[in-house]
């Protein structure tokens, strides 16, 4: 795949990338070809990706990118964030990009939006640094698009909370350092004023990895069910407002969306970069594949709708960084790119023939990989919801 | 002591570079430009120098389109002080000659009176391999190229030299020019950090009249040709097969 691609004119257009996020995505475009690329496979075969990547990535201030300079960040907006998470889903191995976005985006981001000056000041410094890895555990067992119907209780016990219940699917699961877990603190309350979120430490009494999860695609991250018996959390570690656990949920969710948007995108141009490669080079019926015009276009028309996508991704976070309630246009985002992603694999694993189904080849673990993109971080089923209450 | 970085804004090494269709030169519009990869070894070596003591201040030069500004700041992300954008042309098809080149970078070198310039060996867009010589000659001073080694000992520079065959290693006295190879160093990451802060750093803008110095070509491109294709290969049965093939090729 070459490392410059015609997708990068509208990637470093200054209507919507100044010079520092032009260069913030070359950087990234680097490490990802030279730390991440040639040792990956390794890391899908091992079920996660190395400690030392997320220190290097630390390093170079990637995980710093929304956070205010007081805590080593850059203190950048939305479009920094959409840089990130497309040029680690352009590499080819979502499970380290899904890795390093949890930590940044999905999870840490809950201790800067609802942390108290001390929870802040203990963790988002190492935190920033790759010292320390998040995760955030809301789904369970029983309950994942329906965040309200999640069974973990919290009860008060003196100067603790005391937690008792599963989670589900959790990125990071395995590795994490703390985590933003999510549970019912007054069941009779209403649903939306019942649910609290706590920081969970590993290696607190009670708390335990019941398993690694094996999954279909993102092999190179370690997703956990875990099991809290009985674990005494102080309440010093609630995160937030008591009850307000669901409300915060909901607000990050429209960044969650966006970073999961632009990261099937990457996913998407790659795709599509590696695909016209090789039908160019596949002499098939006496010229190369590319020559059949029912190849081209169709690789012409998937290209001109991964553009639209986005550039739709672009500018909404582009408006969310003005101040703007992107919402509807998050839920539509996350709804088109979770099943736009997976046309781009379905017909670039076909225009590989039967190459493309050998584990061997990067087209078959991109399509593993992208087929979570429609399920996971709210399902397009339940985007299309959001989307319709607003129609 | 300063050390002056010249750095090129260069189509970036991983285009796929095709020729304008009038044959006048290669098509750059919409396409990724980068800094030389060569002045990034240099920028590099010139930041190390600084860590090391060696050096107290490092200052990028770019001559060329306005757009060079991304390059100087590239630079400065990197860890150089700050920079110099001599702007020579508005179109970014034109070419500034090393000859040119090198007479603006001694008007540079006039007032800020380094005491090492550090270059790249040669541009990856023309592969010129002329500039630094060029000022080397102009100044009066003495010149390393194809530098993999540099050594800074008081008035003196021990550089090991990439030659034909093998390595040389010859001892300059300072000032001097010093041009770098590939295998001088590794250059680093801009951090995010430090790209923030090199939105702060100081970037002077000149223009070549500043320096009195006349940019308009001394070349004429006649031509410009793609490289001609790879041809297919061939699989051969075994290896008798392919001493024949080779020796009917005349290779053997
Ligand atoms: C690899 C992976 C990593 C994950 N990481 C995390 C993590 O770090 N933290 C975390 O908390 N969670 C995580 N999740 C959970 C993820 O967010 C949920 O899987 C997702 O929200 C869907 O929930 P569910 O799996 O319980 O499916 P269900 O809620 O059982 O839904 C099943 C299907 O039913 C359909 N559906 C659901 N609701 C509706 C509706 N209202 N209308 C129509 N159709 C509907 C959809 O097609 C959906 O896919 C992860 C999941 C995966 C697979
Ligand atoms: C699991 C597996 C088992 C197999 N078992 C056998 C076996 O037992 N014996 C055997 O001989 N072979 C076997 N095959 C090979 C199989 O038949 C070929 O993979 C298939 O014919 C496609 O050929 P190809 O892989 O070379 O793809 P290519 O010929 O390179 O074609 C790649 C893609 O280009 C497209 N394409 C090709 N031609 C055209 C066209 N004219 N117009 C438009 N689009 C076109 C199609 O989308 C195709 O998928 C097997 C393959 C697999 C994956």
């Amino acid at each position: 795949m070459p490392d410059f691609s015609p997708f990068d004119s509208g990637a470093r257009s200054p209507v919507f990338f100044d010079e520092t996020l032009v260069m913030l995505r070359d950087q990234i475009r680097r490490f990802v070809e030279t730390e991440i690329k040639p040792h990956a496979d390794a890391w899908e075969t091992e079920g996660a990706t190395p400690r030392a990547l997320l220190r290097k990535m630390g390093d170079l201030g990637f995980f710093g990118i929304r956070y205010p300079e007081a805590l080593g960040g850059s203190d950048l907006d939305q479009r920094a964030t959409v840089v990130w998470a497309e040029e680690l889903g352009r590499s080819t191995y979502s499970g380290v990009a899904i890795t390093a976005l949890v930590h940044t985006d999905m999870a840490s981001v809950h201790i800067f939006n609802a942390g108290t000056d001390a929870q802040k000041s203990k963790w988002l410094p190492r935190c920033i640094a790759g010292e320390a890895i998040s995760a955030v555990a809301v789904t369970e067992p029983g309950a994942g698009s329906d965040v309200k119907g999640i069974a973990t209780r919290a009860r008060r016990d003196g100067d603790d909370y005391v937690l008792n219940g599963a989670k589900m699917f959790i990125t990071n699961g395995v590795h994490a350092d703390v985590y933003c877990v999510a549970a019912k603190t007054d069941p009779e309350a209403r649903p939306s004023q019942s649910v609290t979120m706590f920081l969970v430490e590993k290696g607190m009494p009670g708390f335990t990895v019941s398993r690694p999860l094996d999954k279909h695609g993102w092999r190179s991250s370690d997703t956990a069910e875990l099991s809290f018996r009985d674990v005494r959390v102080p309440a010093e570690n609630v995160l937030g407002r008591e009850g307000g656990g669901f409300y915060e949920i909901m607000k990050n969710f429209q960044n969650e969306r966006l970073v999961i948007g632009a990261m099937a995108m990457g996913e998407a141009q790659a795709a599509l970069e590696l695909t016209v490669e090789h039908v160019r080079g596949r002499i098939a019926f006496g010229a190369p594949l590319w020559e059949k015009q029912g190849i081209r276009q169709r690789l012409a028309m998937l290209s001109a709708r991964v553009e639209a996508c986005r550039q739709f991704i672009y500018s909404t976070a582009s408006r969310a960084a003005a101040g703007e309630d992107v919402v509807r246009e998050v839920s539509m985002i996350k709804a088109l790119a979770g099943e736009l992603v997976n046309d781009v694999m379905y017909d670039c694993l076909q225009f590989h023939g039967g190459m493309g189904f050998m584990r061997e080849s990067t087209i078959e673990r991109m399509t593993r990989d992208a087929r979570v993109q429609s399920i996971g971080g709210g399902a397009t089923e339940v985007m299309l919801e959001e989307v319709a209450k607003r129609m | 002591m300063k050390v002056l970085v010249p750095v090129k804004r260069v189509i970036d090494y991983n285009v796929k570079v095709r020729v304008k269709s009038d044959g006048s030169g290669v098509d750059l519009a919409n396409v990724k430009m980068s800094m030389n990869p060569f002045d990034e070894i240099a920028c590099e070596e010139a930041i190390r120098l600084k860590e090391a003591g060696k050096a107290d201040e490092v200052i990028a030069v770019s001559i060329g389109v306005k757009q060079a500004q991304e390059t100087l700041r590239t630079a400065l992300a990197m860890g150089a002080d700050r920079a110099i954008l001599v702007i020579a042309a508005d179109d970014v098809h034109q070419d500034i000659e090393p000859l040119a080149v090198a007479k603006i970078l001694k008007a540079v070198i006039d007032e800020e009176q380094p005491g090492l310039v550090l270059a790249g060996k040669q541009a990856i867009d023309n592969d010129m391999n002329a500039t630094g010589q060029m000022l080397a000659a102009l100044l009066g001073w003495s010149q390393a190229t194809f530098a993999s080694k540099l050594d800074i000992d008081g008035d003196h520079a021990t550089v090991t030299r990439e030659v034909d065959g093998g390595l040389q290693t010859i001892k300059v006295k300072m000032p001097a020019i010093v041009t770098v190879d590939l295998r001088l160093n590794e250059p680093r990451y801009a951090s995010l950090p430090n790209i923030m802060k090199a939105k702060k750093k100081p970037l002077d803008e000149k223009t070549a009249a500043d320096y009195g110095v006349d940019v308009s070509p001394r070349l004429e491109v006649v031509k410009t040709t793609e490289p001609e294709a790879r041809k297919a290969g061939e699989i051969v049965g075994s290896v008798d097969e392919l001493v024949a093939k080779l020796k009917e090729a005349g290779a053997v």
